[in-house]
């Protein structure tokens, strides 16, 4: 079984490889020049006003909810959808149960205004 | 045991080969060439060896040149770690996704099977998303560790856009899976040798699919994360040199995913249309069993990238036709459009099964 995943993880140390190696070549290649002003994150020639690390909007992290919340009933439909010819009527009636759950979730989500982004 | 080996090897090579040793840096000058025709340009010409310039083609010497030999920038107050690693974190994926992407069928070689996937996974289709989405990491953690307000926001919007068209992405591939009744992706390939190709059976599918995964790449109309009129370049803003190609490596090896994946699911993959395998083994009888089953695999292989390669040529001309959406309309659209309409696409679909059976 595991067997077949040789071929990725050789994939996989060779991606890491090329990857590290790029980076590794670009530090030593390039020069290395360093004085104050150079130093100091881009803000379109102005001296940093304010420190990006603060309070942002609350919209970013709800999508972030509305998404592990969703992405979680997608990942139980795969089995089913494998499974969908074998199951007939049934496998149809029962996912439909847990749809219409999943569209209630949604409506009640969309009209409290979760989705809006103004 | 060891010709396996040898054989896996040689895909791993020429997969690495076709993706970041030609369709990464010949993009970049497709990108440039092509804008230039639509725009009634001429576009990049002045890169040249002894007067010669074979359309601009040595500019990716050059662009590559210059990438290495830049200076590698870490801003002050950054994290320093983080901010090396995180172009790491982004390309790794892009390249692995390809571990489970077949670009040609199985073939009979002088008593050896040739299955053409680095790793034939039941799971292939879940593995490629599942390694997809791991990117996001690098973009959240490029932005994040820059020290920079455009980085920041840059990453912010990256990381609530690429998860809200994953939940599209998933529930769209819900009705692939239903047609096909399988995840391994040489299945769904080899479905479609005799049956109907993917988007016959599955338009809405596929429309919703391609819109979701431009998104996904970040690419316009969906170029809100690193939109260059508001953001600079958004979360690579404080990226130099190769790092700064790197991130650019991920996006064009993602193109060509992207392109693999619509071939795959959609486009019947390797085979052309109306003539299955045992059509064109006959065609080509007189050379014999292995030579003849060379023939095709070449056909095959170059069936399938003469596909993506279109794929790709479609995502270029949508990149330069359309105008950038607001970052508003872009999460309107995955979040109250794409996502019930796909959700209606899996009750749809299970109703047709069920009428057919």
């Amino acid at each position: 079984m595991l067997e077949s995943y040789t071929g990725a993880a050789i994939l996989f140390l060779i991606a890491t490889g090329i990857a590290v190696g790029m980076v590794v070549a670009t530090s030593l290649l390039g020069p290395k020049r360093e004085f104050a002003d150079k130093m100091e994150p881009f803000e379109c020639g102005e001296s940093q006003l304010v420190s990006p690390y603060q309070r942002f909007s609350v919209k970013f992290y709800l999508v972030a909810v509305l998404f592990i919340l969703f992405d979680i009933e997608v990942v139980f439909l795969f089995p089913w959808a494998i499974l969908y010819k074998k199951l007939g009527l049934f496998g149809f009636i029962e996912m439909m149960v847990f749809l219409i759950i999943l569209g209630v979730g949604l409506m009640y989500v969309w009209i409290r205004g979760g989705l809006d982004w103004e | 045991m060891w010709i396996d080996l040898a054989i896996t090897m040689v895909k791993i090579i020429f997969i690495l080969t076709i993706t970041v040793g030609f369709f990464a840096p010949v993009l970049t000058w497709v990108e440039r060439k092509q804008s230039a025709i639509m725009q009634d340009r001429i576009g990049a010409n002045r890169a040249d060896i002894m007067g010669f310039t074979a359309l601009g083609l040595f500019h990716i010497m050059a662009d590559g040149l210059k990438m290495f030999t830049k200076e590698d920038f870490i801003p002050e107050g950054a994290n320093r770690a983080l901010h090396t690693l995180s172009p790491i974190i982004a390309l790794i994926p892009a390249i692995l996704t390809f571990a489970v992407v077949p670009f040609g069928g199985v073939y009979e070689l002088w008593g050896t099977q040739v299955n053409l996937v680095i790793s034939d996974l039941n799971v292939g289709l879940l593995f490629v998303f599942a390694i997809a989405s791991l990117a996001t990491y690098g973009y959240v953690v490029a932005g994040w560790s820059s020290n920079n307000n455009w980085s920041l926001l840059g990453s912010m919007r990256t990381a609530s856009q690429m998860i809200s068209y994953e939940v599209t992405m998933g529930l769209t591939i819900i009705g692939v899976l239903m047609v096909y009744g399988s995840m391994r992706l040489t299945d769904i390939g080899a479905a479609q040798e005799t049956g109907f190709w993917g988007f016959i059976l599955q338009p809405f599918g596929f429309l919703m699919f391609f819109a979701a995964s431009i998104a996904e790449n970040k690419r316009i109309p969906f170029d809100a994360p690193e939109a260059e009129s508001e953001l600079v370049a958004g979360y690579f803003t404080e990226y130099s040199g190769l790092k700064f190609g790197m991130f650019f490596m991920a996006e064009f090896i993602e193109m060509v995913t992207i392109g693999a994946i619509l071939t795959i699911l959609f486009f019947g993959a390797w085979h052309l249309p109306f003539l299955t395998t045992a059509d064109l083994l006959s065609m080509f009888d007189f050379l014999g069993d292995s030579f003849a089953n060379l023939i095709v695999m070449f056909i095959h292989v170059g069936v399938f990238f003469g596909k993506v390669t279109f794929f790709i040529f479609v995502q270029m001309v949508i990149r330069w036709t359309l105008p950038r959406f607001r970052y508003d309309q872009i999460m309107k659209l995955g979040w109250k459009m794409l996502l019930p309409l796909s959700l209606l696409n899996v009750v749809g679909t299970g109703l047709v099964i069920l009428a057919l059976n």
